[in-house]
């Protein structure tokens, strides 16, 4: 996809809500620019501070989550005991939205970083390990024999064939599961804290009705979303050359 | 060099493709083994890299009972092996990186192998200069089975085993191919065991080959080829032979 491509549908979109703000013509849909002015406004008022607390659980969890998840994907795939033993519970569990375990992980872990940061490795957690399963069964077995040919044991396939092999598939995931991170990132955010994105945009939006700023926050969370996808983006780009060399 | 002793083996399951089945092949020997689908050519070769163990009887190279694959062993497959995610440069080194990774410990790496930085040699000496920081995605087929063969051949082998390896490929480039393999088995000393359906491939590039027929293949049919790698009459009959040969075992 181009840079230009993207610039071009943000603007769209951009033009389709100054177009929707004029037509409702009320408080609760400012347009564009009027929060863009209060965005930058109140980066100076805390939305920055939000902004890094919500980032800071976000990364925690996404991070976690991969080196959780990740390993024990390449375990599954790699072994056909394992596979063989774990898929049923994966295959159980992994429809069931983790969303309604919010109240059960705050009961659990009590209101600070530790249930939201908890609540996303739950989500990604089954997405990446579902996908580094996958490609880790899907590698030919004669990738294998050719570097068991050259003398490599079990923990060498490891290095040099499971975990390369796996990168994309972890990438996947992530970019995958970003929306719905951030979403319960918001919702874990609602209860018993005073910092983060899901705060913010509540607190002005419900308690003080100040909706310039609600849609500031909206953005915020929005670019968190946005700059973590193309984050990902990147990191496959410069981790897995090869997929883009044709 | 390798003695095959009453080789017994099957899968799981299934009928034995060797049964008390014995052969030996000599140090820098060229053999191509032949037969039908599912003869067991490439079960032979597999067990011979030490990837498949017999059920029963032995295998030996150099006096050694193989139980696993043997660092002086190279395989080659027809799919080449490459790793998508590696540059053919990273490609040929694979193998010492796996020694690297594991150290002289005798099992994965010869207990006295000393590191030697051959790459950029076999690279140049397979044509590979102006590719190695390609992918195998964005090279021909012919330049993924040079990488392949340069992979193996840095490891300094001294037995070589082929399993179809130019089956893929274009006539032209299959040729060059077969005659660079014989003149590096010829410079590097080397015994080669290449797997193959094609009696042409058989009797260009094996010094003996091996008819195997339909399972469970019992007594080794061992064809001389001394002119292996010439052009000739004598090619054109060995060739019918082995025709026949092989259409009495499907028949």
């Amino acid at each position: 996809m181009k840079q230009r491509d993207v610039l071009l549908a943000a603007l769209g979109l951009v033009i389709v809500w100054q177009i929707a703000a004029t037509i409702v013509n009320r408080p609760i849909l400012p347009g564009p620019w009027d929060v863009c002015v209060v965005f930058f406004k109140e980066l100076g008022n805390g939305l920055l501070i939000h902004f890094g607390v919500s980032l800071w659980r976000v990364t925690a969890g996404m991070l976690l989550s991969v080196l959780l998840a990740a390993p024990a994907g390449l375990a599954i795939g790699a072994s056909k005991t394992a596979n063989r033993l774990l898929s049923p519970i994966i295959y159980l569990l992994y429809p069931i939205p983790k969303v309604v375990f919010v109240p059960v992980v705050l009961l659990f872990l009590g209101i600070g970083d530790a249930a939201k940061i908890a609540l996303i490795i739950l989500i990604l957690f089954f997405q990446i390990v579902v996908l580094v399963r996958d490609q880790a069964v899907g590698i030919p077995p004669q990738l294998l024999q050719s570097l068991n040919s050259l003398g490599a044991g079990r923990r060498a396939l490891f290095r040099f064939v499971y975990l390369p092999a796996s990168l994309p598939a972890i990438l996947t995931a992530l970019r995958q599961s970003i929306g719905t991170a951030v979403a319960v990132l918001y919702i874990s955010e609602l209860f018993a804290t005073k910092y983060g994105l899901g705060y913010y945009i509540y607190y002005n939006g419900s308690t003080l009705f100040n909706y310039p700023a609600m849609y500031a926050g909206v953005a915020a969370m929005s670019l968190l979303g946005l700059g973590m996808y193309f984050g990902v983006d990147w990191l496959e780009r410069k981790w897995c050359r090869w997929k883009f060399v044709n | 060099m390798i003695d095959i002793h009453s080789l017994t083996f099957a899968y799981p399951h299934a009928s034995p493709l060797f049964e008390n089945f014995s052969l030996s092949l000599a140090r820098g020997e060229t053999w191509a083994i032949l037969g039908p689908s599912g003869c067991g050519k490439t079960s032979l070769l597999y067990l011979l890299a030490g990837l498949r163990l017999p059920g029963d009887g032995t295998i030996q190279i150099d006096g050694e009972l193989l139980a696993r694959p043997r660092p002086r062993s190279g395989l080659i497959l027809q799919d080449y092996g490459l790793l998508p995610w590696s540059t053919v440069r990273e490609n040929v080194e694979l193998g010492l990186r796996v020694r690297k990774f594991y150290g002289p410990d005798g099992k994965h790496t010869p207990g006295n192998y000393l590191p030697k930085d051959n790459v950029d040699h076999w690279l140049d000496r397979l044509g590979l200069g102006e590719v190695m920081d390609k992918f195998p995605a964005q090279i021909s087929g012919g330049q993924r089975q040079r990488t392949a063969i340069a992979r193996t051949l840095v490891l300094e082998p001294d037995l070589l085993l082929m399993d179809e390896p130019f089956s893929s490929l274009d006539a032209v480039t299959r040729g060059d191919l077969q005659d660079l393999t014989l003149s590096l088995c010829v410079e590097q000393k080397l015994t080669l065991v290449i797997v193959t359906h094609a009696i042409e491939e058989a009797v260009a590039l094996g010094g003996k080959i091996l008819l195997l027929g339909n399972a469970p293949n019992r007594n080794a049919r061992v064809f001389g080829n001394p002119n292996a790698g010439k052009s000739g009459q004598v090619h054109h009959a060995l060739c019918d032979l082995l025709w026949k040969e092989m259409q009495h075992e499907t028949a």
